[in-house]
C-alpha cells in the first residue's frame, strides 16, 4: 500500500473580530497541528462531536479553506504551494460529497448539467462521449437514466445524495472526502447510501476520508479511525482495535454513547460534565482535562503529545486507564 | 377570496398595466389619432371631445397623441436606465461580494458616497452640468441608480457563496468566472427582477421630474414631465393639460410597483422552498 495523502501539522485559525472597529481580538484554532496519513484504497474515518473541527480539517486539506500553517501532500505533491490554477486542475483527483443533499445541488440546473459540469470543466472526454458517460455515472450510483433532465427538487434526499456522488465521481477521483454524507438523511436511507459508498470504494479502488459523528456507521465501514477533540487528534488507529479497546478517555466516553441493541448488556453511558470548551480559549495542558473522568494534576499543565503508546497513537498521559469495565 | 389569490391579483394587475403601457408606447405611431406636433392654434386648450378624446394643449396639439408618443420617452428612459444601471450595479456588486476583502471595501464605500446625496438632486446637478438632453438624463440616472443593484447583488452573492452547491463548485475546480456566471448570478436573478421593476418605476418618475424642470428631452418631442410643466400655468382654466400626463405617470408607476410587489410575494423564499421541495 502506498500513501496517497500526508497531512502534517496542519492548523487553521480564524481571526475573531469584535467591536466597532473590527479589531482582531484573538483567534479560534479550529484545527490544531493535525497530522495524518491516508493509504491508497482505505477508508479513514474522522470522528468527534460537533464543533471539534472535522469539517474545517477536511476543507483545509483540500484548500476550500486556506490553512494557516502545515503541509498537505497529495501523492507527494505539496498542495499548499500550488497556484490557484494548478490547484483547480488537481481538484479532479480529490472530490467531495456534502452533508446537505438539498443545498449541495444548484436548484437551477438539471441533473444532466450538474453531473456533466466537472467533465466539461476538466475537458476529460470529447463532447460527443459525454451522454454515454453520464448514463454510466447514473448507473454507478443506482439512478435511472430519465433522471438526467429533471431538477434536483424533484428528488428525495437519498436520490439527491446519489446525484451528488455521481458528480463527485465524474472526474474519476482517487480520493473522496465525504463530509457527514448521511447525517441529513432518513435512517432508512442512510444504510443505502453507506452501502453505495462502500461498494463504490471497492469497485473503483477509491480512498475514502469519511467524516461522521455516527459511530455505528464508522464501525461498519472504516478501516482506520481518528478521533478529534477541540481541533486536535486524540487517538488514531485501526477501527476494529479502537472500537474493541478505546484508550483515550474521550474515545471511551464517545463509544459509550453508541446505543447497543441489548438492554441486558449492563453497559453504562458515560456522561461528560459540562460543554466542550470554547476553541477561542482552550484549556491549558490537555484540552480534555476539564471534562475528563480520570483527570490528574499533570493534565492541566502538560499538553500530551499524540504519540505511539504501546499499540497506536494516543494523546493522553494516562491511556488505557479507563476502558474495559465500561464497554460492552 | 383566498390570500393566495389576493397576492396574485396584485401581480396580475401590475403586469396588465405594464403590458398596456408598453403596448401603447410601441404602437404609438399606429394608435395616435393625430400628428403629435401638429398645431391647431385657434382651438388651443380645448376640452376633451369626441374628436380629441383628451382635449388639446396650449398650442392646440392633440393630448392623446402626445401622451402615446410621450410613453416612448418615459419607458425608453426607464428601460435604458434599468438595463444600464442594473448591468453596472450587478457587475460591481458581484465583484464586491465574490472577491471580498479590500476591493469589496472600496466598492461599498463608493456606494455610500453616492447614497449620501439625495438622488434626484444629484441627477439635477449632473444634467445641469452636462446640458439638458435625454441621454444626459439617462447618464445621470444610471450614475445614481446602480448603487441599489450593487448592494442587492453583493448581499445575495455573500449569502449564496456559503451555500454548499457553490462550495461544491469550488471543490470541483471550476474557474471563478464560471462559478459566478453559472451558479451565483442565476440564483440572484429573481430578486434582481423585482428590483428592476421597482427601479424602473423610480426611473420613470425621475425622468418626468427632470423633464418637468426642463432638463429632459427638448420640445417639440413630447414627454409626460414636460407636458405637466406646460399644463402647470393652465391648472385653473384647462386642468386636462396636466391631468392626463399625471394620470399616465401614476398608472405606469403604480403598475411597475404592483408588478415588483407581486413578484416579491411570488418569489417569497419560504413559498419558493415549499414549492421546490414538494414538487
Amino acid at each position: 500500500m502506498s500513501t496517497i495523502l500526508e497531512v502534517e501539522a496542519l492548523s487553521k485559525e480564524f481571526p475573531v473580530r469584535r467591536g466597532l472597529l473590527q479589531r482582531q481580538r484573538g483567534s479560534v484554532r479550529a484545527v490544531d497541528r493535525v497530522s495524518l496519513r491516508l493509504e491508497e484504497g482505505e477508508c479513514f474515518a474522522l470522528v468527534g462531536e460537533s464543533g471539534s473541527g472535522k469539517t474545517t480539517l477536511a476543507r483545509s486539506i483540500i484548500r476550500l479553506v486556506e490553512p494557516s500553517s502545515g503541509s498537505v501532500r497529495f501523492r507527494g505533491r505539496e498542495l499548499l504551494e500550488l497556484s490557484p490554477r494548478e490547484l483547480r486542475r488537481q481538484r479532479r483527483d480529490f472530490q467531495m460529497i456534502f452533508q446537505d443533499p438539498y443545498g449541495s445541488l444548484n436548484p437551477r440546473m438539471t441533473v444532466r448539467k450538474i453531473v456533466a459540469e466537472p467533465i466539461e470543466v476538466h475537458r476529460l472526454i470529447p463532447r460527443a462521449e459525454i451522454p454515454g458517460r453520464l448514463r454510466e455515472l447514473l448507473g454507478l450510483v443506482g439512478m435511472p437514466e430519465d433522471a438526467l433532465d429533471r431538477y434536483p427538487h424533484e428528488f428525495s434526499g437519498g436520490q439527491r445524495q446519489r446525484i451528488g456522488i455521481a458528480r463527485a465521481l465524474a472526474t474519476e477521483p482517487s480520493l473522496l472526502l465525504a463530509d457527514e454524507p448521511v447525517s441529513a438523511l432518513d435512517v432508512s436511507v442512510q444504510a443505502q447510501i453507506i452501502n453505495l459508498l462502500v461498494d463504490l470504494q471497492r469497485r473503483l479502488g477509491l480512498t475514502l476520508l469519511l467524516i461522521a459523528h455516527d459511530l455505528a456507521v464508522v464501525e461498519q465501514i472504516a478501516d482506520r479511525v481518528a478521533v478529534m477533540y477541540l481541533g486536535r487528534l486524540v487517538e488514531v488507529g485501526n477501527a476494529s482495535e479502537i472500537f474493541a479497546r478505546p484508550r483515550h478517555p474521550y474515545t471511551v466516553s464517545l463509544l459509550s454513547a453508541v446505543p447497543v441493541p441489548d438492554p441486558t448488556s449492563g453497559r453504562q453511558r458515560i456522561l461528560l460534565p459540562g460543554e466542550p470548551p470554547s476553541p477561542m480559549d482552550p484549556p491549558s495542558g490537555c484540552a480534555f482535562h476539564p471534562r475528563c473522568p480520570i483527570v490528574r494534576q499533570r493534565c492541566s499543565t502538560d499538553e500530551p503529545a499524540l504519540e505511539e503508546r504501546a499499540g497506536w497513537p494516543v494523546g493522553c498521559h494516562y491511556p488505557d486507564e479507563m476502558s474495559a469495565p465500561l464497554i460492552g | 377570496m383566498s390570500r393566495g389569490a389576493g397576492r396574485h391579483l396584485v401581480l396580475i394587475t401590475g403586469g396588465l398595466l405594464v403590458v398596456v403601457v408598453f403596448a401603447a408606447a410601441l404602437l404609438a405611431p399606429l394608435l395616435a389619432p393625430r400628428e403629435h406636433s401638429s398645431q391647431t392654434l385657434e382651438r388651443r386648450l380645448e376640452s376633451p371631445s369626441a374628436e380629441h378624446p383628451l382635449g388639446l394643449d396650449e398650442l392646440g396639439r392633440d393630448i392623446l397623441s402626445r401622451l402615446l408618443w410621450g410613453a416612448r420617452v418615459s419607458l425608453g428612459v426607464g428601460l435604458a436606465v434599468v438595463v444600464l444601471a442594473g448591468g453596472l450595479g450587478t457587475l460591481i456588486g458581484a465583484v464586491a461580494g465574490f472577491v471580498g476583502g479590500r476591493i469589496d471595501g472600496v466598492l461599498m464605500r463608493l456606494c455610500d458616497v453616492v447614497l449620501a446625496f439625495p438622488g434626484i438632486l444629484l441627477a439635477i446637478a449632473l444634467v445641469a452640468v452636462l446640458g439638458p438632453a435625454l441621454r444626459h438624463v439617462v447618464v445621470a440616472l444610471v450614475l445614481i441608480g446602480w448603487v441599489s443593484y450593487a448592494r442587492l447583488v453583493r448581499g445575495q452573492v455573500l449569502q449564496l457563496r456559503e451555500l454548499e452547491f457553490v462550495v461544491a463548485a469550488r471543490a470541483g475546480g471550476y474557474p471563478p468566472l464560471r462559478i459566478l456566471w453559472r451558479h451565483l448570478l442565476p440564483n440572484v436573478l429573481p430578486v434582481l427582477t423585482v428590483q428592476a421593476s421597482l427601479g424602473m418605476a423610480g426611473a420613470v418618475l425621475a425622468e418626468a421630474s427632470l423633464s418637468f424642470l426642463g432638463l429632459g428631452i427638448q420640445p417639440p418631442t413630447p414627454s409626460w414631465g414636460a407636458m405637466i410643466d406646460a399644463g402647470r400655468s393652465h391648472l385653473l382654466d384647462a386642468p386636462h393639460l396636466a391631468l392626463f400626463p399625471g394620470l399616465a405617470i401614476l398608472l405606469t408607476v403604480m403598475g411597475l410597483n404592483f408588478l415588483g410587489d407581486g413578484l416579491v410575494d411570488y418569489l417569497d423564499p419560504r413559498q419558493r422552498r415549499l414549492y421546490e421541495r414538494s414538487g
